[in-house]
């Protein structure tokens, strides 16, 4: 059966592809460790970028050898994912674009490209065409691989400090006896004041609080989902036995709640954190007086 | 009446997150503008309910924000909001204080208009709806007559 033999001698493009890369490993793994992308990642030697490089000539050839070439979700990549990340990560850290890792990927395809053209001088010119696509696809996944990591890192970071966000800005503060206190910070969604509530009436419970006053000196934005939030837990803090304050309010804020027609008569505010305190001491029956001033006769 | 700048930003409304985006966008536009404390605030409590109205009733959308100078050289700040949702069946009715068809307040759409100088609504039913509002810098809004 010629053809059939004929088939065998002639392997799939990917294959030669993958026999290339293990056989001028040592070779694509120096060149590259010239290129910027490892020369400014392995600052501490040159051998550690060519090491690099080595790992993941190997990566290429498995993939390569499994006919996997478009896939990044190739078996060959699992091993080199996490180099791929750090390695895109210290570029970024350097203050490079996305755009701009991608391009310095994308300039290790011409080194290889070179010796690839060189060593299938022999073979016709429709073979060597075939097995430039192959590698050039490669590469390009090769490329996906490494941006694809660097986002879902990104993606996982941000993750991790929305989550930190919802914990950090909702302190309950105990003022005084029977007072308790919350600054608002930020951006004040359902999310959020969801947590906002519940730690507010949990505090209620806890401290036997008859009066919590609701800081929003730090809320930029006081919008009609905002005020129906406030209203919501000023309600429920009423269910409970606890009067509720809304201090902290700006004159910008203000003149914006009343254009915006929003009525906030039956929750209780004040210009000021300060301001709320005086009225809570007040309605608890706690006097404070100042202290007499200097030169005044002491009885 | 007013020349119009190319478009400065498009900025998507698809989720809460989106809001916050919008929101901190709008303010920085507007001081760059030169727009005071006050009416900075005001246009960002409009853009926060528009664009809310944009994500839940409309399914999401975009946010346009133009840069305009009126024919006296006033400047101003061009905000379109567009979805392609079910559109606005009864506009009177949806702009009217305490009307909502969905679990709010009901005083986005109303209130917006009167935080703003200038407030245009085009909706289709079926086909979805734009809002375009304009503030001009330190130009007192008009009050509106009850209706």
């Amino acid at each position: 059966m010629p053809e059939h033999e004929a088939d065998t001698t002639h392997s799939t493009p990917a294959r030669e592809v993958g026999d290339f890369l293990r056989r001028r490993r040592e070779q694509i793994a120096q060149r590259w460790a010239d290129e910027p992308l490892f020369r400014t990642v392995f600052t501490v030697s040159r051998d550690e970028a060519v090491d690099a490089g080595r790992v993941i000539v190997d990566a290429l050839a498995q993939v390569a050898d499994a006919q996997r070439i478009e896939d990044p979700d190739a078996a060959g990549f699992t091993g080199v994912r996490e180099q791929l990340a750090r390695m895109g990560a210290a570029r970024s850290r350097a203050g490079l674009s996305t755009t701009q890792v991608s391009s310095e990927l994308a300039a290790l395809l011409p080194p290889v490209e070179n010796l690839l053209v060189a060593d299938l001088e022999q073979e016709d010119s429709e073979r060597r065409r075939e097995c430039a696509i192959a590698l050039s696809v490669l590469m390009g996944t090769l490329r996906l691989v490494t941006m694809q990591t660097a986002l879902s890192e990104n993606q996982a970071l941000i993750d991790r400090q929305r989550l930190q966000l919802l914990e950090v800005a909702t302190p309950v503060i105990k003022l005084w006896d029977g007072i308790v206190a919350v600054p608002l910070i930020g951006t004040l969604d359902s999310a959020r004041s969801q947590v906002v509530m519940e730690t507010l009436l949990d505090a209620v419970v806890d401290q036997h609080a008859r009066f919590a006053i609701l800081d929003i000196t730090g809320v930029p934005t006081v919008d009609s989902l905002v005020a129906q939030h406030l209203m919501k837990t000023v309600a429920a803090a009423r269910l409970m036995g606890a009067e509720c304050v809304v201090s902290g309010i700006r004159p910008a804020i203000a003149q914006t709640i009343v254009h915006l027609g929003l009525d906030l008569g039956t929750v209780k505010t004040r210009a000021s954190l300060a301001d709320a305190l005086g009225y809570c001491l007040n309605e608890l029956g706690a006097n404070i007086v100042n202290a007499p001033a200097e030169g005044a006769v002491r009885r | 009446m007013d020349t119009a700048a190319d478009v400065e930003a498009r900025l998507p409304i698809r989720s809460d997150m989106d809001l916050a985006w919008v929101r901190q966008h709008v303010r920085q536009a507007a001081t760059r503008v030169g727009f005071g404390l006050v009416d900075q605030t005001k246009l960002v409590t409009a853009a926060s309910e528009l664009a809310r109205n944009t994500l839940v009733h409309g399914g999401g959308g975009v946010l346009e924000t133009t840069r305009v100078t009126a024919a006296d050289g006033t400047a101003g700040l061009r905000l379109t909001f567009s979805d392609e949702g079910p559109g606005i069946p009864d506009l009177e009715r949806a702009l009217s204080d305490g009307y909502t068809s969905g679990d709010g307040l009901g005083m986005g759409l109303g209130g917006s208009r009167r935080l703003v100088h200038d407030f245009e609504v085009d909706s289709t039913p079926g086909a979805g709806t734009t809002v375009r509002v304009t503030s001009w810098v330190s130009r007192p809004v008009r009050p509106r007559g009850g209706g």
